[in-house]
């Protein structure tokens, strides 16, 4: 016979005075409410000097290509908020899945959490069905939320992998449309990277020579655009595994620190010092057993 | 509390204005387009140039719009690529159900009125011009041609009425309406078609055997490519009969050739 542990599981309603004793029901979907706060500190701040945030998006070049043995994404590591670099080392291509990578470009934020969100369903998925999970399913689970938020979601994803069907390469736009292609790029410096793509590629290309061509790609979309630049990152998709190379490529442009920005303790002197005891009484005591056997 | 701001307007999305996002990159994907078919005795020529673009920039340049909906019934999609590519899945999806109800292949007409009807309901947020077209027992060749934009209804019952009256075989649609439906032997659709109607009047002729359909098409979709800047690329073309489906694709450079410039 085991002897299982019984955790009781407390809730303690805490009554302390703020107005948060009820959990907020929250709504399924978007929460729009921010937009309509985001609307007024605009009015207000309007005619000012400050200026509210723009989104961080990233500006960005990211291209992918099928090779003989696989797929290669590479990606550049600028993330932009207006006209200042947010980010210099922000990572562009996103796991999704052991198989399947995807380079994101439009609003930071949005493909960070759509693919997130791809990767959690798929691992679900991986894990209910015990087989890996293809890349035309990723595609339709995108395509499916893309369309259904009607372009309300700025990402421009392109998502490469291998899976029992071979090398894919798909790119999935902002309202939801796909396309099937042997080599891609996307993002702002998409017609630079284009230009070296559309030139230079062969079908079945050796693996080296592919990260070459990818490299030389998101370099001159580093080069022509202001929105791309610093590192490369590239990512290598085959049979035998998944190559993250990151980064590929340093930028030749890189700043050295002029001073050390980290602070000792001690160095902010304090002056006084008050403690204020929070008052609280326990309102409600339930035990709820949980058999954790 | 808050209200919601949602902005009806299409292009006004995530993207802001001021932004290293050039103003092409910000626009919705279009099959800007030139799609076609034709009927012959025993099947159906459907073709399609193969340009996608956002703005003025070509997203794709090899895009295949000839989209399969079941065995042999093939669809066309003109119009904005998200919109037809999902309403393609819908309908794929509703008439591969009613299929294996039916347990036998479903007619085009069905795939026809499927595409109706979401295009109908959805009008005001669809922005989508399809040509079903394909082979089933019942009438042989056949193809229907829909536009999702207009602001007519549609009297269902007359038109059964007078379907029932005409003989089957016989490929003449007057019923003029919209989210509408209209059969006809030839159909054109997209933003090229404008520039060819005058060469599909003058050029279609009843009885066609199926090479002079794939060529009557492939001129067509040349001279419609030559002149509309949204339609471009490789020309594609499939023939869809009992016995099954033929795809061709012919290249840019081996489009036929109508002036000397």
């Amino acid at each position: 016979m085991t002897t299982s542990t019984r955790q009781p599981r407390i809730k303690i309603l805490i009554n302390s005075g703020m107005a948060l004793s009820n959990v907020l029901e929250i709504p399924t979907g978007f929460n729009f409410e921010n937009v309509a706060r985001n609307v007024a500190l605009e009015a207000l701040l309007e005619g000012g000097q400050t200026k509210t945030p723009k989104p961080m998006k990233t500006g960005t070049t990211i291209a992918g290509l099928v090779c003989k043995e696989g797929v290669v994404l590479g990606a550049d590591t600028r993330a932009t908020s207006g006209e200042v670099v947010a980010d210099k080392m922000c990572a562009k291509i996103h796991y999704i899945s052991p198989n399947i990578y995807c380079c994101g470009a439009g609003t930071a934020a949005d493909t960070e959490k759509t693919t997130d969100l791809l990767s959690s369903n798929l691992t679900i998925f991986s894990m209910n069905s015990g087989r890996n999970p293809r890349v035309v399913m990723a595609v339709n689970i995108l395509q499916d939320m893309l369309f259904r938020y009607r372009g309300q979601i700025g990402a421009s994803l392109i998502l490469g992998g291998v899976d029992c069907n071979g090398n894919h390469l798909y790119t999935v736009g902002p309202y939801g449309s796909i396309d099937n292609v042997p080599y891609l790029a996307m993002g702002s410096g998409d017609l630079a990277a284009l230009g070296i793509l559309e030139d230079r590629f062969k079908p079945n290309m050796e693996m080296e020579e592919a990260k070459e061509l990818v490299r030389d790609a998101i370099h001159s979309g580093i080069m022509s655009d202001l929105g791309s630049g610093n590192n490369i990152d590239i990512c290598v998709i085959s049979k035998q595994g998944v190559d993250y190379i990151r980064p590929y490529q340093e930028s030749e442009y890189k700043d050295k620190r002029q001073k050390r920005y980290k602070y000792g303790p001690g160095t902010t002197s304090i002056l006084t010092e008050k403690i204020v005891p929070l008052e609280l009484e326990v309102v409600q005591e339930t035990v709820q057993r949980m058999d954790t056997a | 509390m808050a209200a919601v701001y949602m902005s009806a307007n299409r292009s006004e999305n995530a993207f802001s204005t001021v932004d290293l996002v050039p103003e092409w990159a910000q626009e919705e994907v279009s099959t800007g387009t030139t799609i076609m078919a034709v009927e012959f005795e025993g099947g159906v020529v459907i073709g399609a140039d193969s340009r996608t673009t956002t703005g003025a920039y070509i997203a794709n340049r090899v895009t295949d719009k000839l989209t399969p909906i079941h065995d042999r019934i093939f669809c066309c999609r003109s119009g904005s690529a998200a919109d037809t590519q999902a309403v393609a899945d819908i309908v794929t999806y509703q008439l591969g159900f009613h299929s294996i109800e039916l347990d036998e292949p479903p007619l085009v007409q069905t795939a026809a009125n499927l595409f109706k009807q979401t295009c109908y309901r959805y009008r005001e947020e669809l922005m989508a011009g399809i040509i079903v077209a394909g082979w089933d027992k019942r009438r042989g060749g056949q193809e229907h041609c829909l536009t999702g934009e207009l602001l007519c209804a549609m009297n269902e019952e007359l038109m059964d009425s007078f379907l029932k009256e005409l003989p089957t075989g016989i490929k003449v649609y007057t019923v003029p309406m919209g989210g509408m439906i209209v059969r006809q032997p030839v159909s054109v659709g997209g933003s090229g078609s404008s520039y060819i109607y005058g060469f599909m009047d003058s050029n279609y002729k009843p009885g066609m055997t199926k090479e002079e359909c794939l060529h009557f098409c492939t001129q067509a979709l040349a001279l419609a490519m030559e002149r509309d800047g949204s339609s471009g690329g490789v020309a594609r073309l499939a023939a869809i009969t009992e016995e099954g489906l033929e795809r061709r694709v012919v290249l840019g450079n081996q489009l036929p050739k109508f002036s000397n410039a």
